[in-house]
């Protein structure tokens, strides 16, 4: 990990001393796969573009492409990651624009390609020139701590780390900031949570899984029927304007930039009987 | 009051169970990614113990085990003798630790020149009692008795 404090080191001092002042890139990481990294990214980009801010989404699970489809731009994505690390086309022909907004960017990653072929310095340095011309550059880190997280991570200043309220997915966030180490200042997202089983004590509560993880709390996203929905259709639930879910999104996308918004919560309203119910019922 | 009344009644969730299930499973990752703390805390350990007793170097296991509830630290420290004078935590005691194995089956009583071993060790000249026999000391942060027993010997749980 001694690459990721290098890392560190050489772009910190960049955003204070340099007179262009640089985007800020973030990598979206779990360590476990399939806890939304993808979904939350889109998502994140989407509502931080709709703030109105130039963002750019980096697709860096080589391989196993998906943050496209997820967008709903698979059709319009041709070029990758791979084909600007090794200028075969430049950035401005690979960067595939948003469908909603005008400021949202997609940068594919190689679907044909393995991870290995990443060169992690070239990466670190697109990213750098990302940062020039992006005020955001969200990086959707692949599942595992291997190289693919390595080229992930190495040109992020700041880690937004995805957990569900599940056992395997809590550890691996643990290992996965451990990693870390003191660089990126973490900060998580629980998502999935559902405010029924947590209200039964059948799953992990917000408090739990942050009382055993110490992070600071980004944002709280609920496991609701609408986001599958919404990434069948390839369409980031963080676009609409009638859902809670899209609102927590939107709400994550406020305190990175800097609002004060109050704590995150999942709310479940249930009624006495039904408590009484689940009481008799007793608890598994 | 729906919780108050499952506390009552000794109800546990599967929910809570997944939450001692990781503190445990994330105590025990983070020691086992730190080795060279471990070695350090061992280090300290068998240091502070060898102002008291002779133990043995090269024999010391510490290892650490999920016990019910909690995560017990193991240590099974072979005592080579017993330094009668001890407990002024004077002694460092660090050279003399390849030295260690060879004199406990004597004790500390015998007026036998110990080498590369200063200290009042060898200044103590009556015999101690339970010599001749290797002892084991255990320490652990719950009360079990069971763990492995690599050595023979009476086993001298430490209070």
């Amino acid at each position: 990990m001694h690459v990721l404090r290098q890392a560190q080191d050489d772009n910190q001092p960049d955003s204070t001393s340099q007179q262009v002042s640089l985007g800020r890139a973030i990598v979206i990481t779990s360590g476990k796969g399939g806890v939304g990294k993808t979904t939350t990214t889109a998502n994140l980009g989407t509502a931080l573009a709709k703030r109105g801010a130039k963002v750019v989404l980096v697709d860096a699970d080589v391989g196993l492409r998906n943050l496209d489809i997820v967008m709903g731009l698979e059709s319009r994505v041709k070029h990758h990651v791979l084909d600007v690390l090794e200028e075969a086309v430049g950035l401005d022909e690979a960067l595939v624009r948003d469908k909603h907004s005008s400021t949202l960017y997609l940068l594919a990653a190689a679907q044909t390609r393995e991870k290995d072929d990443v060169d992690t310095e070239k990466m670190r340095a697109l990213i750098e020139s990302l940062r020039e011309r992006f005020e955001y550059v969200l990086i959707d880190c692949p599942a595992g701590i291997e190289k693919g997280f390595k080229n992930a991570v190495v040109g992020a200043q700041e880690a937004i780390v995805v957990c569900t309220p599940e056992v395997s997915a809590v550890r691996d966030v643990d290992r996965v900031v451990g990693l870390l180490g003191n660089a990126f200042s973490p900060q998580l997202i629980i998502n999935r949570v559902r405010a029924q089983l947590v209200k039964k004590g059948k799953m992990l509560s917000v408090d739990d899984v942050n009382s055993i993880l110490r992070l600071p709390l980004l944002g709280v996203i609920a496991d609701e029927p609408e986001v599958i929905v919404s990434t069948n259709k390839g369409e980031p639930l963080a676009l609409r304007t009638d859902s809670q879910t899209a609102a927590a999104y939107h709400a994550i996308a406020a305190r990175i930039a800097g609002e004060d918004v109050p704590a995150p919560t999942v709310e479940y309203k249930e009624s006495f009987m039904s408590k009484l119910g689940a009481f008799f019922g007793g608890r598994k | 009051m729906i919780e108050f009344l499952n506390k009552l009644f000794g109800r546990h969730s599967s929910g809570a169970t997944a939450k001692e299930r990781l503190r445990l499973v994330l105590m025990s990752d983070h020691l086992s990614l730190a080795p060279e703390m471990i070695d350090a805390m061992k280090r300290d350990l068998v240091d502070v113990i060898s102002r008291y007793v002779e133990v043995d170097r090269e024999k010391i296991d510490v290892h650490f085990e999920h016990q019910d509830k909690a995560l017990a630290m193991l240590a099974n420290i072979p005592i080579t003798g017993v330094n009668r004078n001890g407990g002024n935590g004077t002694k460092k005691d660090d050279e003399a630790a390849p030295n260690a194995g060879q004199h406990h089956a004597e004790g500390i009583g015998h007026a036998e020149p110990v080498e590369a071993r200063p200290s009042n060790v060898e200044a103590s000249p009556t015999p101690a009692n339970g010599n001749g026999q290797r002892r084991r000391r255990r320490r652990k942060s719950t009360q079990h008795q069971n763990g492995a027993a690599p050595q023979t010997g009476s086993p001298a749980p430490a209070t």
